[in-house]
């Protein structure tokens, strides 16, 4: 299979690739991993008139953490993060998350920035930091703006990136010293899409829940903030009945439709049973980061 | 704003080093990295299996990192270095996983066996004592129509045992 023709570019500084999205407009598209671009390409799902190519730019590979939390550069692969110490722990719904995204060959390309500018809802990254409260840091022609996952993702491969925007940082809140999570993930084989997937990111202060996350993947036309859940477990305690409660409101906060992974009503029960595995290993990670 | 009034090329030369050989082409923008190798090079070792970025067999090394070769484009690859099925072994010999292959029986129709044997090569390259469930994990990128996994989980086992005597 053949894309259709496209214009070529290379540039080795964030300022030059920023001039050339201004020329091209909306015929213009970012290439990164390439891992879900080049797929639409040749699948002419997708015929850019140009591609600004950002693998030449350096810098832009950094995964560190400060004292305000996570900063995940447009060039770090899903690679990166699965084989990072940092994202162990507290980042635990990260790190959980890495290796299940598709196979190992394509998480040696993909990144993460490109991940979450393709917006698919099937997706693993949008709803492991939809859960985590991270934003995007989008630079474009005046200027950068941050921009939170919530307002990112519009729609099935749709956000509110301008086309002449750059995604230059992933950013991810410190959770504070007592946070735990996971992502869970069901797969009808290793590397498909999820047929359900559930993020949890749980921050605890003085024994109750601080700030919880939880998010879901595959269940709606974007990645799905569960908010009646987060809702219902901030400032508690994580019992049984807490996390029974938070799991039946994640549940009704799917939108999944029935297809040839699952019923709807198959795909509402997993995300059920995954809140509740998941909230009770965060709260297990949060217990262990302690020590 | 209309691209057309701002024509670019559609073309470029590149040069990559390919087997430890530079190679270079004046290239379409568009083409793939493995029609690079099979049409421009002629190297059709490389195989292109389903197309879609699933199946592994168009699985080629970049700068010693496994990639598959149908969701890259040659353009990108520019000053970079390729290793091929072809170039895994040194002339008139074979690479310890080339060897496990062939004593483990580690294929069956052969089609997926070079991206198998590049995805093998980079783990040992990394770890050469890997256990079974690791190789699993790391070849799980690269899909046997044959299903003849057992197999190729004992080549890579044997290309690996065979690495540490050499060391």
């Amino acid at each position: 299979m053949y894309p259709a023709r496209f214009e070529y570019h290379a540039p080795t500084s964030v300022d030059e690739a920023l001039a050339l999205l201004e020329r091209y407009g909306d015929e213009g598209k970012v290439l990164a991993g390439g891992q879900s671009l080049i797929p639409l390409m040749k699948l002419r799902f997708a015929s850019p008139g140009a591609l600004v190519d950002v693998n030449r730019i350096q810098g832009l590979d950094t995964l560190e953490e400060g004292p305000e939390g996570l900063t995940i550069g447009p060039l770090v692969r899903h690679r990166d993060c699965e084989r990072s110490q940092t994202l162990r722990g507290r980042y635990g719904v990260l790190a959980d998350a890495a290796p299940q995204i598709s196979d190992p060959i394509v998480r040696n390309l993909g990144t993460v920035a490109g991940s979450l500018a393709h917006a698919d809802p099937q997706g693993d990254w949008g709803s492991a930091l939809l859960a985590a409260g991270a934003e995007v840091e989008a630079t474009g022609p005046s200027g950068t703006r941050t921009i939170g996952l919530d307002d990112l993702f519009q729609g099935p491969f749709t956000t509110s990136l301008e086309p002449t925007e750059l995604v230059t940082a992933v950013r991810v809140p410190d959770p504070g010293p007592r946070a735990g999570g996971t992502y869970l993930k069901l797969e009808r084989k290793v590397g498909d899409f999820a047929t359900v997937g559930v993020a949890v990111h749980v921050s605890f202060a003085n024994g109750t829940v601080g700030r919880a996350g939880i998010a879901l993947t595959a269940v709606g036309p974007r990645s799905i903030r569960a908010t009646a859940a987060e809702e219902a477990l901030a400032g508690a305690t994580l019992d049984d009945d807490t996390i029974r409660h938070a799991a039946e409101l994640a549940a009704q906060a799917a939108e999944p439709r029935s297809d040839h992974r699952g019923t709807a009503d198959y795909k509402r029960s997993v995300v059920r049973v995954f809140t509740e595995r998941g909230l009770r290993k965060a709260a297990a990670a949060a217990r262990e980061e302690e020590r | 704003m209309t691209v057309a009034a701002e024509t670019g090329s559609l073309t470029r030369a590149i040069t990559v080093t390919v087997n430890g050989e530079a190679r270079s082409a004046e290239v379409e923008n568009r083409l793939l990295l493995v029609h690079f190798l099979r049409q421009t090079l002629g190297l059709t070792g490389t195989h292109v299996g389903c197309d879609t970025t699933s199946c592994g067999a168009c699985t080629v090394l970049l700068d010693g990192t496994p990639v598959k070769s149908c969701t890259v484009f040659a353009v990108s690859v520019e000053g970079r270095e390729v290793t091929t099925v072809e170039g895994l072994a040194p002339a008139g010999g074979l690479h310890p996983v080339q060897e496990g292959f062939h004593e483990e029986h580690g294929l069956q129709c052969g089609f997926c066996t070079p991206g198998m044997m590049l995805a093998s090569a980079a783990l040992l390259a990394e770890n050469p004592d890997p256990s079974e469930e690791e190789i699993r994990w790391a070849l799980s990128g690269n899909i046997c129509r044959c299903t003849g996994y057992q197999n190729i989980v004992k080549a890579v086992q044997h290309a690996g045992a065979k690495l540490r005597e050499g060391s």
